[in-house]
């Protein structure tokens, strides 16, 4: 029985933060998205960039909505599913789930104000400025949940005496050692995941109708985006690996299914284990993974048997690791090979298969922070707070956690269906180039007016 | 004065805001709703959705706000509330859930959905509901720990008079708080045939409200004899909440002043609030929780003080601007931006 309601309260937990998740990305990325949109647009007083920030604006409050209430959600259940944890780790972990909070808090005022706002100051530098404290507040709510998670981790700031947290140095926690390598995953990989959106929005765009010069400068500006961020993702996982070669082996060993302590261990490409923990078909690359460790061909990584049985992570976190940086190497082949064609004349970049990997490009983008993030909290298993509690001594007892796995399960089903046709909706039947017309069409009406005016 | 003592006035402090900006919202999407049914729709909803639509993530950040505040300056409460009210929270939470995507989608998304209208309507009375229970629990006597193991007896809950007279008067104040304000907002926007709309419903509410109040009043004498003592003790608090209700009364019956109407109402509720709030003191939870017995280690609360102070320089402003633009400016109230 006891298993039973842990393992019902994970679910809920899991179910809750894998769709929050999508929404928190795509929360944390559009803004800067729109804020370099809006940017290009009045620096080079081009119209179509404007547009899209407003579209991009337009489809994102959608989104938000449903991030705001999953985010809620997500910030009750950890009290409500997990008592235990919060009343022993809440002494330690309430100054970042606070200002969290306030994060969140700035960006809701900035985000109502640049909604209503679009023709209500002459300068449009200054509605532009807006979008500075919405991009902050999405980047430090990230920034500081993150610390959260990064002191689940990797506890530090306290000293525990007869079961709970005394000596609590609130900024040593959030500044633990896993915060740096996984701060910088998050960001760079949500800003990719974005960018990977939007231009497989304006891909398809142009494959079902052709192209037009808005979705020529949408695709071309969110693919030096996502260039940039793709690369800088890929960076951000090297530094998390290193991280985790030094801190939490058990975790890195599970992911590579390297088992025997040893120098110049090799790195392990899918495959599959048998019966007697033996790796067949996989690809085998030789001292690779000390060298993803250590930046050493030689250097020596610990082997998952030096960990007792029962704090071994599960192995099929092998799967979650390998798929989530395939896909990261993939979405930087896309973005690269786009910018080859663009700059080798020969070439089309708007090649349909180039095209079309474009738009499957934002779906795997998103089963990567999924795989990423089951990756990361599989990978504590059996800990809560690594080192310190287990998690089945932090879930609630309550057997009413099974059914309402199936109350969220519906609720978020109904949410994301409602939100998909909600959004299709607002765009299908009003396409940019209508928008365009319409702008061009009040355009000259005012230029005529004036005209009149002078005459 | 200790820190403790502080968290729990800021805690309280900002659970009275969240009391008149939430109520304001849950109270309009009921009318919003109310106004549909009856086909009264033209007259309010459009001043209705002008407000609500750049403040409705704010009013969300409050509730958010003090939940991670109390757990943050008090970590017993999770144990206890977290424990006891799994199956309640939920509920709420999936209220919330509905109540917020919904109103975005009706108003960004897809135009004239009854549905969405009528769950958004129907969820701004039940969320207000399902919140008051859990100050009904703080009362004490309907969470049991047997062994470390915490449990909401429902039973006892579900039939106590003390439970169902606040779960009214949570509903009432809602209703009279938000037709309030939206009549003070329909007379800055001049529109005539709202605020005779609105004027309505504000004097219809304001009778269940104070016959509500003074109901839950009576049954907590009889429940928690500690609290209502204490509470009597501040009768000068109490006696100013009813001089701020016969003061909005004159003001809307009189049709004029409807600025100061609404802070009457705000005094009013705060008059209140604060006297149950400071007679319910020392319990967060009686008898588990007390405010010193349960702080958090004096590390993190004055970490927490420090953070809120900083917050607050970076809120104030931003609310201030947000007044500006979407309150005070005469022009985008009556919707020529």
């Amino acid at each position: 029985m006891m298993i039973d309601t842990v393992l019902w309260s994970r679910l809920v937990t899991g179910l809750t933060l894998s769709f929050h998740v999508i929404f928190a990305t795509i929360g944390v990325a559009i803004p800067l998205m729109i804020a370099i949109a809006e940017l290009v647009g009045i620096r080079k007083k081009d119209h179509h960039y404007t547009l899209m920030a407003k579209r991009w604006t337009r489809g994102f409050i959608i989104s938000v909505a449903v991030g705001v209430v999953t985010g809620t959600a997500i910030s009750l259940q950890l009290a409500l599913v997990w008592p235990n944890f919060m009343q022993l780790a809440g002494n330690v972990i309430a100054l970042p789930l606070f200002m969290e909070v306030f994060a969140f808090f700035f960006e809701a005022i900035f985000l109502g104000i640049y909604l209503y706002t679009w023709d209500r100051f002459r300068n449009p530098y200054l509605h532009w400025l807006l979008t500075i404290p919405i991009v902050l507040g999405a980047s430090m709510s990230a920034f500081f949940i993150t610390t959260v998670n990064g002191f689940m981790n990797q506890p530090a700031g306290f000293s525990l005496v007869n079961g709970q947290f005394t000596a609590v140095y609130p900024l040593q926690a959030m500044f633990n050692e896993a915060t740096p390598s996984k701060v910088f995953h998050v960001l760079t990989s949500a800003y990719m995941t974005g960018a990977a959106l939007l231009a497989a929005i304006a891909a398809f765009s142009i494959l079902r109708k052709g192209a037009t010069d808005y979705t020529k400068k949408a695709l071309k500006l969110m693919m030096s985006v996502l260039l940039v961020f793709s690369f800088l993702t890929a960076l951000a996982g090297d530094t998390a690996a290193k991280f985790l070669a030094e801190h939490q082996p058990e975790k890195l060993a599970a992911a590579e299914w390297h088992f025997e302590t040893e120098k110049g261990a090799d790195l392990i490409f899918f495959g599959w284990l048998n019966a007697e923990r033996e790796i067949i078909g996989a690809l085998h690359i030789p001292k690779a993974l000390s060298f993803l460790a250590f930046s050493d061909f030689n250097a020596e990584v610990t082997g998952l048997n030096e960990f007792p049985a029962n704090e071994q992570p599960p192995l099929w976190i092998h799967y979650l690791f390998d798929f989530m940086a395939s896909i990261g190497f993939i979405l930087l082949a896309i973005s690269a090979i786009f910018f080859v064609f663009l700059l080798w004349r020969k070439r089309n970049e708007y090649n349909r298969w180039l095209l079309r990997s474009i738009v499957l490009g934002a779906p795997l983008a998103f089963l990567a922070v999924e795989l990423g993030w089951f990756y990361a909290e599989v990978g504590r298993q059996p800990w809560i707070i690594r080192g310190y509690m287990r998690v089945e001594e932090a879930a609630t007892t309550s057997p009413s956690i099974m059914p309402l796995f199936f109350l969220f399960l519906l609720l978020y089903i109904v949410l994301g269906t409602l939100c998909i046709i909600v959004l299709r909706r607002l765009f299908r039947n009003n396409p940019a180039e209508v928008e365009l017309e319409k702008i061009a069409a009040t355009h000259a009406a005012k230029v005529k007016e004036e005209g009149e005016l002078q005459s | 004065m200790s820190y403790e003592i502080i968290g729990i006035s800021v805690l309280w402090i900002f659970l009275y805001g969240y009391l008149i900006v939430a109520s304001i919202d849950f109270g309009a999407g009921f009318f919003a709703f109310y106004a549909r049914a009856t086909g009264k729709d033209h007259l309010i909803n459009r001043l209705i959705s002008r407000y609500l639509s750049p403040v409705w993530e704010i009013t969300n950040v409050f509730f958010v706000f003090f939940f991670i505040g109390l757990i943050g300056f008090f970590p017993s409460a999770a144990h206890y509330y977290g424990s006891s009210l799994l199956v309640p929270g939920s509920i709420a939470i999936v209220l919330i859930a509905i109540r917020g995507s919904f109103y975005a989608f009706e108003n960004y998304g897809s135009k004239k959905n009854i549905v969405f209208l009528f769950l958004y309507g129907a969820t701004g009375l039940l969320i207000p509901a399902s919140l008051s229970v859990a100050l009904v629990l703080s009362e004490g006597g309907f969470i049991m720990e047997n062994n470390g193991v915490v449990t909401l007896e429902y039973m006892k809950l579900l039939t106590s008079p003390l439970a169902w007279s606040i779960v009214a008067l949570a509903i009432t104040s809602v209703l009279f708080i938000s037709a309030s304000f939206l009549t003070f907002y329909a007379d800055r926007a001049d529109d005539q045939p709202a605020l005779k709309l609105l004027r309505g419903y504000a004097l219809f509410w304001s009778t269940p409200t104070i016959i509500a109040a003074f109901t839950a009043f009576l049954y907590l004498s009889q429940y928690n004899a500690r609290h209502f003592q204490n509470m009597m003790n501040l009768w000068w608090l109490l006696g100013l909440s009813v001089v701020f209700f016969l003061i909005v009364l004159w003001l809307l019956y009189k049709e004029r002043r409807y600025g100061w109407a609404f802070m009457s109402v705000m005094l009013q509720f705060g008059c209140a609030f604060f006297a149950y709030g400071i007679g319910h003191y020392p319990y967060i939870l009686d008898p588990y929780i007390t405010v010193q017995g349960s702080a958090t280690g004096e590390a993190m609360g004055i970490a927490l003080i420090a953070a809120f102070i900083g917050g607050l320089l970076l809120l104030i402003p931003s609310l201030a601007l947000v007044f500006r633009l979407f309150l005070f400016d005469a022009d985008y109230v009556k919707g020529k931006r």
